[in-house]
């Protein structure tokens, strides 16, 4: 008797799903409009990675990312005896497992928000914005060392790619000395004059014994880098200053009050959890591949 | 939330913490191992074509199963970090199915891609010829060709 009126009850539901009062997708305006706009969001990103894959593919030659990220901090990649004094990925590999690790904690304050713990909440919620301010922080120091050290901007890109095999016929004093053999495909990093200020571009002979002289990358892969990462960073940032100002509110108790397991708390949540996986993307197509 | 005890989910949420690293690291290794930076040299093994694109098979197998285990990534991420196994299934597809769209939006982009890449050459014989046009129809001679090195058509100083 009781699994009929239970069953009479669910069709009804059914049936009446648009006529209002109950929302048909059993989850509040809030956070139904919280999916829809990372859902815009996603393709608002797709879009700018579908275009770095569409010039990518338009280009004769395209910088190696090994080549390009492989510095890390305090020129701790002189270290890496074994890879020639690089660390190739290994930065940005520490910088995704900040991010994952901040976006676990905020599972955990929207779990703790589940439970009505105040300072649990607080607790996980600190902890995810103190990741997401590391990795603001590694992304300034991957920024200025590719402007300031490196020498790429939008408008220029001192990372090339060997179209032929040769033979350096100068060194740059950094990484390549006067001899050295490089393969079609290899990459390379032009340094900057520190007097004139002018790019060095190596002397090399190839393989049928022409000399000839290292060229600029394609300037896309610049502008690209910088816009991408810097709408991704834009978007942690902003995730950050969301983060305090609802940690702030549920220190007031603010969330006690609303009795609906501090909800906030889990549309916040998602759009931190969203940041995460646009990096998964940006990590797979500027890095990865 | 609600299907497990709290410990469970505790519990639940570690191994993915877990999980999600190691998914990334095997990435990583996959990607340096692609590149020849773990001894073994990729460009010794041969090329294939597939539409038009010229891989190397070892890389493109590389390529792939990264793709992949990105993919696997974004799947954990939006299913039990945010939950969506445990939301209503219409809610599900309308966030889920839209973002299908985006598969022929980087097969035709890809594509497009390639194609400028192939059409260079012609795009540089275009715009040689475009300039050399407007040269004699103003009846003037550029002392240099306006085009660099790089094939690039430059904006003709007025």
């Amino acid at each position: 008797m009781a699994n009929d009126t239970l069953i009479k009850e669910e069709v009804e539901l059914q049936d009446n799903s648009w006529e209002g009062g109950k929302p048909p997708f059993k989850v509040s305006y809030g956070k139904l409009m919280m999916w829809y706009f990372l859902l815009s969001d996603a393709f608002t990103f797709a879009g700018f990675l579908i275009a770095y894959g569409a010039i990518r593919f338009s280009s004769a030659t395209w910088p190696i990312p090994d080549v390009v990220f492989s510095t890390v901090p305090f020129g701790l990649e002189e270290y890496f005896t074994f890879w020639g004094g690089h660390a190739p990925l290994l930065f940005v590999t520490f910088m995704s497992f900040l991010l994952i690790i901040s976006s676990v904690t905020m599972v955990r304050a929207v779990q703790e928000g589940h439970r009505e713990n105040k300072r649990g909440v607080v607790y996980w919620m600190f902890l995810t914005i103190l990741g997401g301010l590391g990795f603001l922080g590694c992304q300034a120091w991957e920024w200025s060392n590719l402007i300031g050290k490196e020498h790429m901007t939008v408008t220029q890109n001192p990372f090339g790619t060997h179209t032929e095999g040769g033979t350096y016929l100068e060194g740059d004093g950094h990484h390549i000395h006067k001899g050295d053999t490089f393969r079609a495909g290899d990459g390379y990093l032009i340094h900057m004059d520190k007097k004139t200020h002018e790019f060095h571009k190596l002397a090399y002979k190839t393989e049928s014994g022409e000399v000839k002289h290292q060229e600029m990358g394609p300037k896309a892969f610049g502008a690209l880098f910088f816009f991408i990462t810097g709408f991704h960073g834009f978007h942690v940032f902003s995730g950050v200053v969301f983060l305090i100002i609802i940690m702030i509110n549920v220190m007031t108790g603010l969330y006690v009050k609303r009795k609906n397991g501090y909800e906030m708390v889990e549309k916040m949540g998602l759009y931190w959890h969203f940041v995460d996986l646009v990096w998964v993307f940006v990590f797979l197509v500027f890095y990865l591949l | 939330m609600g299907h497990h005890s709290y410990e469970e989910s505790k519990k639940k949420v570690f191994m993915g913490m877990i999980l999600l690293g190691v998914v990334t690291l095997i990435e990583v290794i996959f990607s340096l191992f692609g590149k020849g930076h773990l001894g073994w040299d990729p460009h010794s093994s041969g090329n294939v074509t597939i539409f038009g694109f010229s891989f190397n098979i070892i890389i493109l197998i590389v390529a792939l199963i990264i793709i992949a285990l990105s993919l696997y990534k974004a799947y954990f991420i939006i299913f039990e970090f945010m939950h969506m196994k445990y939301e209503a299934k219409g809610l599900a597809w309308t966030v889920l199915l839209p973002t299908t769209l985006l598969i022929w939006a980087v097969i035709a982009f890809f594509q497009e891609g390639s194609e400028w890449n192939n059409s260079r050459e012609q795009i540089k014989t275009y715009d040689e010829r475009v300039i050399d046009e407007a040269d004699a129809f103003s009846g003037e001679r550029g002392e240099t060709k306006l085009i660099n090195e790089n094939m690039m058509p430059k904006d003709k100083d007025e």
